[in-house]
């Protein structure tokens, strides 16, 4: 049951995140958020206290924990775990996991990569980097599939991609709606072009959830980038993103590489992405939960006026 | 740029180098010396052969980024007659790092679109040396639509080091533009075969290769990342891209055998711009078998055998 999922994986969760700072990649599908690397540097370390990357204010942790990790001074949405993020959308004990044991091979025999996957086991509690499976939304029953940015950057390789096209396919069989919280690095280079076929693979089991006329809500967090927003997270009927979060798809070093040129402030925010029409709505975390509820009445079929 | 490739070639080179000289040598001293000349011919066929059977991923990045490899024009002029091309996505403008259009495959009327990179400067500025922008992808999907209502089959030529990172490309929907046209070719109802003819770039070549079938030249590319991008990641540093594309499995030979590709042709010795006809040739006979088998298909058959082709993705 959830509740037992969140209690026993609390351990895991830390505020201060990869300390290593990375060189930037020229390639479309992979994005390496820089930025946000920068700005973990800030956090203070003990885990009793915590700084926030925005407004420098510092509180205490627990104080961060029991306001949804939303900094009270200035709003700033900190990043949430895939089992953090499921206990503040789906209703208490709702949630029935699928293919919670599917795990990822090396199928280039990938340098180094089983230590990395090893390591992101330990780092986030989690055997991969997606969470799938059935819940209810304020009683509305849905199938949700939630990223974890802890885990290999959120990065899609095959079980990423399997694990959603298999939740895509269950929301078909069921006939639920489906709603996709995505964080992610992009494309798992570790897993070479497998991990862009699974933009292929994804998008055409969303083709097929388009046919059966169902809901499908894509909900962007911080951040989205690379061939995850190059696949399944654009293409939600409705797109919600949280304030300020970073949206894109080419990594902003990337892009100043090749244009020589500074890149604006609020570049690839959810305000930005906003601003072009991009996304339909920025909805802050506290409103989230009953945002969406909202929309799946809206669309319940069993609706009576 | 190719640097390495010339030094691949330099052993080959020098012996034809030789093998003038010697011919040269016989004229001016008349003397007969026709036996030696032919074995060192022998012998430069032989170096040749050798050099070019066994080459390693990062020598196939240098061919397949040759300056003088044909770029996607040439191969509408040599395969297809005829051809028509059209402009634009209708929304914003005409990119023309993709261009697309109406030809004859065989008599067989046929949407052919692809990326473009220059062969020169001045060409490569004009088609953002074959990097689309979103209007790129839109203009492509626009053509792919026709294609499907006037049930013409659809041919894509993929050539590209990836999607333009800009912000423009930002502003305009860059990943949405890419993720329309995978959700969007998943269902159309035309044979659509797909040609990686030089660099497959990440999520900017996909973008058009969502093939029934999809084919690849010998010395052509497929990758999530470039090999470059992949060493500074990794080891910190971009000119491990040698080591990194071992490790990505890049080459034709590689991607057959995970399942990603289904058909390898084969390019002229040394690649394709030692031999544009041969090449031409050998791409025009690989399309007019697959399309044969394709066009058997119902309407049905072939978007549920694409599918079922992208929905085996992957090894977990």
């Amino acid at each position: 049951m959830l509740s037992d999922l969140f209690r026993k994986k609390r351990k895991y969760v830390t505020i201060s995140r990869d300390k290593e700072l990375k060189p930037p990649i020229t390639d479309d599908a992979i994005y390496e958020p820089l930025e946000e690397t920068i700005e973990q540097k800030s956090d203070i370390q003990d885990g009793l206290w915590i700084k926030c990357p925005d407004c420098d204010e510092v509180m205490y942790q627990k104080e961060l924990d029991n306001n949804q990790k939303i900094c009270p001074k200035c709003n700033y949405h900190f990043r949430l775990s895939s089992i953090e993020r499921l206990a503040i959308t789906v209703d208490d004990d709702s949630f029935i996991e699928l293919d919670e044991n599917m795990v990822s091979l090396n199928p280039l025999s990938f340098p180094d990569y089983e230590a990395k996957l090893e390591k992101a086991r330990n780092k986030s509690g989690l055997k991969e980097g997606v969470i799938t499976g059935e819940a209810t939304i304020n009683g509305f029953p849905i199938i949700i599939a939630v990223l974890d940015f802890n885990f290999m950057g959120g990065s899609m390789g095959s079980v990423v991609g399997e694990k959603i096209t298999r939740a895509i396919e269950t929301s078909i069989d069921k006939q639920l709606p489906l709603i996709i919280i995505s964080t992610s690095g992009g494309a798992r280079m570790q897993e070479g072009i497998l991990s862009l076929m699974q933009m292929a693979k994804t998008s055409a089991a969303l083709a097929k959830l388009d046919q059966a006329g169902l809901l499908y809500i894509s909900v962007l967090t911080d951040p989205t980038t690379g061939g995850v927003t190059a696949s399944f997270a654009s293409l939600g009927d409705i797109i919600i993103a949280e304030p300020k979060a970073l949206i894109g798809f080419a990594g902003q070093r990337v892009i100043e590489q090749t244009i020589r040129q500074k890149l604006p402030s609020g570049f690839q925010r959810s305000e930005f992405m906003l601003e072009h029409g991009m996304i339909d709505l920025i909805i802050d975390r506290k409103n989230m939960k009953d945002t969406i509820a909202n929309i799946l009445k809206m669309h319940s079929r069993k609706e009576e006026i | 740029m190719s640097s390495d490739l010339l030094n691949l070639e330099k052993p080959i080179v020098e012996l034809e180098k030789k093998i003038e000289e010697l011919k040269q040598f016989s004229i001016d001293k008349e003397i007969d010396l026709s036996t030696e000349i032919e074995l060192l011919e022998q012998k430069r066929i032989n170096l040749e052969k050798d050099t070019y059977s066994n080459l390693s991923p990062w020598q196939h990045i240098q061919i397949a980024r040759h300056f003088k490899r044909p770029s996607f024009y040439e191969y509408v002029d040599h395969i297809f007659e005829g051809f028509i091309e059209l402009h634009g996505d209708r929304l914003f403008r005409d990119d023309p790092s993709i261009v697309g259009g109406i030809a004859y495959l065989n008599q067989q009327s046929v949407t052919v679109i692809g990326h473009q990179k220059g062969k020169d400067t001045k060409e490569n500025i004009k088609r953002n040396f074959g990097m689309p922008n979103p209007e790129g992808y839109r203009k492509a999907l626009r053509l792919m639509k026709q294609a499907s209502k006037f049930n013409r089959p659809i041919i894509t030529f993929i050539d590209t080091p990836g999607a333009f990172p800009g912000i423009e490309a930002e502003e305009r929907g860059q990943g949405e533009a890419i993720a329309r046209n995978l959700l969007e070719m998943a269902q159309l109802e035309v044979p659509i075969i797909s040609v990686i003819i030089g660099e497959g770039g990440s999520g900017g070549a996909l973008a058009i290769a969502m093939g029934n079938h999809v084919l690849m030249l010998e010395h052509a590319i497929y990758s999530v990342i470039s090999p470059e991008s992949c060493g500074a990641i990794l080891w910190k540093d971009s000119s491990k891209g040698e080591k990194a594309a071992e490790a990505l499995k890049i080459t034709a030979k590689d991607l057959l055998n995970l399942g990603v590709i289904d058909d390898i042709i084969t390019e002229p010795l040394g690649g394709g711009h030692h031999n544009p006809e041969q090449l031409m040739g050998s791409v025009k006979k690989a399309l007019i078998s697959h399309l044969d088998v394709l066009k058997e298909y119902s309407k049905e058959k072939i978007v549920e055998h694409r599918y079922n082709k992208f929905r085996k993705m992957g090894l977990f």
